[in-house]
């Protein structure tokens, strides 16, 4: 009776229904207007799956899976529900390399089943298997430095030495001839130094690479947390797991090939990483050049007697926690008959869409959100640019400067605007480590200080007119 | 066909679908697309619960017990943390008019 209702096909139906919903889920993120309720489909089919399985009659005993799924959801839920706007980027990366632990995990766990119950464990089972664990283990170690790098536990620059190139393709060969002998021989202890090279490789790959390289670094490691599902998906001979992985896969790979396009970057380039070390050296260039500063108060007044505002802002921005100041000083101008809108290049922050969260955060309607392409012919009629914690994104000398090594990358075109304001807070480089050729151009001054103290004495002048 | 071939046409397709999703996905909402795509990929959970719950796990083997029960745990922490964290973001999103 167990079988009529629970055979293989209900499992795979209830499955499909799953898919489907996750693939509405991600549809509904095509506007605001019908994200949440995406989110709702992909909850439903989280919950589908997950109530499914249990039903699953290889699942003999509940004691561990309830244990492990009510320690997660306490552990997520509070994390989630605590968790500040602007540390997203290091919660999307810590999350990430939970999947990856969690892919190992199984992928160590279907090979000990199937050697305890003597199953037919062939050579394409053992490859899955093998790539399902080396999968994960790199997104695994190679978010824990994400992690660190976005929290900065550690230096977020990168760390680039001699022979990195070598010793990282010397040990992915060795990797795959691990793998190799672990799916001839069946032999665990090549799949654990297989699965440990891998955890090594994952450290080495992420180490080389910079603070502005984070957004594709942290795209990268979203594809291969899915890859690292379908993986498994392989291993299991489970569609679901397949069809989502890929999903997901697909999502990281877009999204950073969206990033590099937005930094003018080879992906190679980034995954080699170093990026900034050799720039230094163009940074000294331009010396004797003057510029200009002014205070608040002044911005205010200019800011005040415009009719056309752009702000754009970038990750000083969410660094100085400056969003919901700048939510007032939009308000204020907004009241007195000033069009504000925003400016968002597709880089600024540390991840895709970093900016439009921290602005809706502090209740900034979308609508006067705007991305670079749609934005940049706005530039040349505009009164008044004030850039608040963005720097390479708006360097004219990715344009202009064919020694820079900013060459060529899009920036948002602030340089075509009446006037300029830049709040800084020191004259130091961005984190690609160049030095800005905005700042010395005629109508540009700068407002040197912390970007959330300016932006309140910004809005406190600006009442007071 | 055997399933491992069936499960390569399911997962090329699958990734015809994403790319065409994904693609449709407005830019403001790179964020929350990220934190749901990590939620999702949780779907190992379902490999883990087979593990955690399988005839070596309730035989005692203890390694496999270890195994099955951190994966599940690192699993749910992805599932709950990533829908919880992206309905917040969202709702940021929803509040205007």
């Amino acid at each position: 009776m167990q079988n009529l209702l629970f055979g293989s096909n209900f499992f795979a139906a209830m499955y499909l229904v799953a898919t489907v919903l996750f693939i509405f889920g991600l549809k509904g993120l095509s506007s605001p207007k019908t994200a949440l309720r995406g989110n709702a489909f992909s909850m439903m089919g989280m919950a589908i799956a997950v109530g499914v399985t249990l039903l699953n009659p290889e699942v003999r005993s509940y004691t561990w899976i309830v244990a492990g799924l009510a320690a997660g959801a306490v552990v997520g839920v509070t994390v989630a529900l605590k968790i500040q706007m602007t540390a997203m980027p290091q919660l999307v990366a810590a999350l990430h390399s939970f999947v990856g632990l969690s892919a190992v995990l199984v992928a160590a766990g279907t090979y000990y089943t199937h050697g305890a119950a003597g199953g037919e464990a062939d050579a394409v089972l053992m490859t899955e298997i093998a790539a399902g664990s080396f999968i994960g283990a790199l997104t695994f170690t190679g978010s824990l430095i994400a992690f660190a790098k976005l929290q900065e536990l550690m230096g977020s620059a990168p760390l680039v030495f001699r022979g990195q190139h070598w010793l990282n393709l010397a040990l992915g060969l060795a990797m795959l001839a691990f793998g190799g002998h672990f799916i001839a021989t069946h032999s665990m202890v090549s799949f654990w130094i297989m699965t440990g090279i891998a955890f090594l490789l994952g450290f080495l790959l992420v180490l080389p690479i910079g603070g502005a390289d984070m957004p594709v670094v942290v795209s990268m490691l979203n594809s291969y947390s899915g890859w690292a599902a379908a993986a498994t998906g392989f291993t299991l001979s489970n569609n679901l797991l397949i069809t989502t992985g890929a999903l997901v896969g697909s999502s990281g790979a877009i999204l950073s090939y969206i990033m590099c396009k937005a930094m003018n970057r080879s992906f190679i380039s980034v995954i080699l990483g170093g990026f900034g070390v050799e720039a230094s050296a163009a940074a000294a260039a331009g010396p004797g050049k003057a510029i200009k500063s002014a205070s608040a108060e002044d911005v205010a007044f200019m800011l005040g007697n415009s009719s056309k505002v752009i702000i754009v802002p970038g990750y000083g921005m969410a660094v100085a926690q400056a969003q919901h100041a700048i939510k007032e000083v939009f308000e204020i101008l907004h009241e007195k008959g000033v069009e504000c809108k925003f400016a968002i290049h597709p880089v600024a922050g540390r991840m895709p869409g970093h900016m439009n969260v921290l602005l809706a955060e502090s209740d900034i309607p979308y609508d006067v959100v705007f991305e670079m392409d749609e934005i940049n012919g706005d530039f040349s009629s505009t009164d008044v640019v004030l850039v608040i914690g963005a720097n390479d994104v708006v360097n004219p000398a990715a344009k202009t400067d064919k020694t820079s090594p900013l060459y060529g990358m899009p920036i948002l075109d602030c340089y075509k605007a009446k006037q300029i304001f830049v709040s800084k807070r020191s004259m130091k480089p961005g984190y690609a480590g160049v030095d800005n050729a905005l700042f010395y151009y005629d109508n540009c001054t700068l407002v040197f200080g912390d970007a959330k103290v300016t932006c309140e004495k910004l809005a406190g002048a600006l009442r007071e007119e | 066909m055997s399933p491992a071939m069936v499960g390569l046409y399911v997962f090329v397709l699958s990734c015809f679908v994403g790319y065409h999703v994904i693609w449709g996905v407005t830019p403001a909402l790179h964020t929350p697309l990220m934190a749901v795509t990590n939620a999702i990929s949780a779907i190992v959970v379902v490999g883990a619960i087979l593990v955690a719950g399988s005839e070596a796990a309730t035989g005692g083997n203890r390694m496999v017990e270890i195994l099955g029960f951190f994966a599940v745990f690192l699993a749910a922490i992805n599932i709950f943390g990533g829908f919880v964290v992206t309905d917040r973001i969202l709702a940021m999103f929803k509040k205007k008019k």
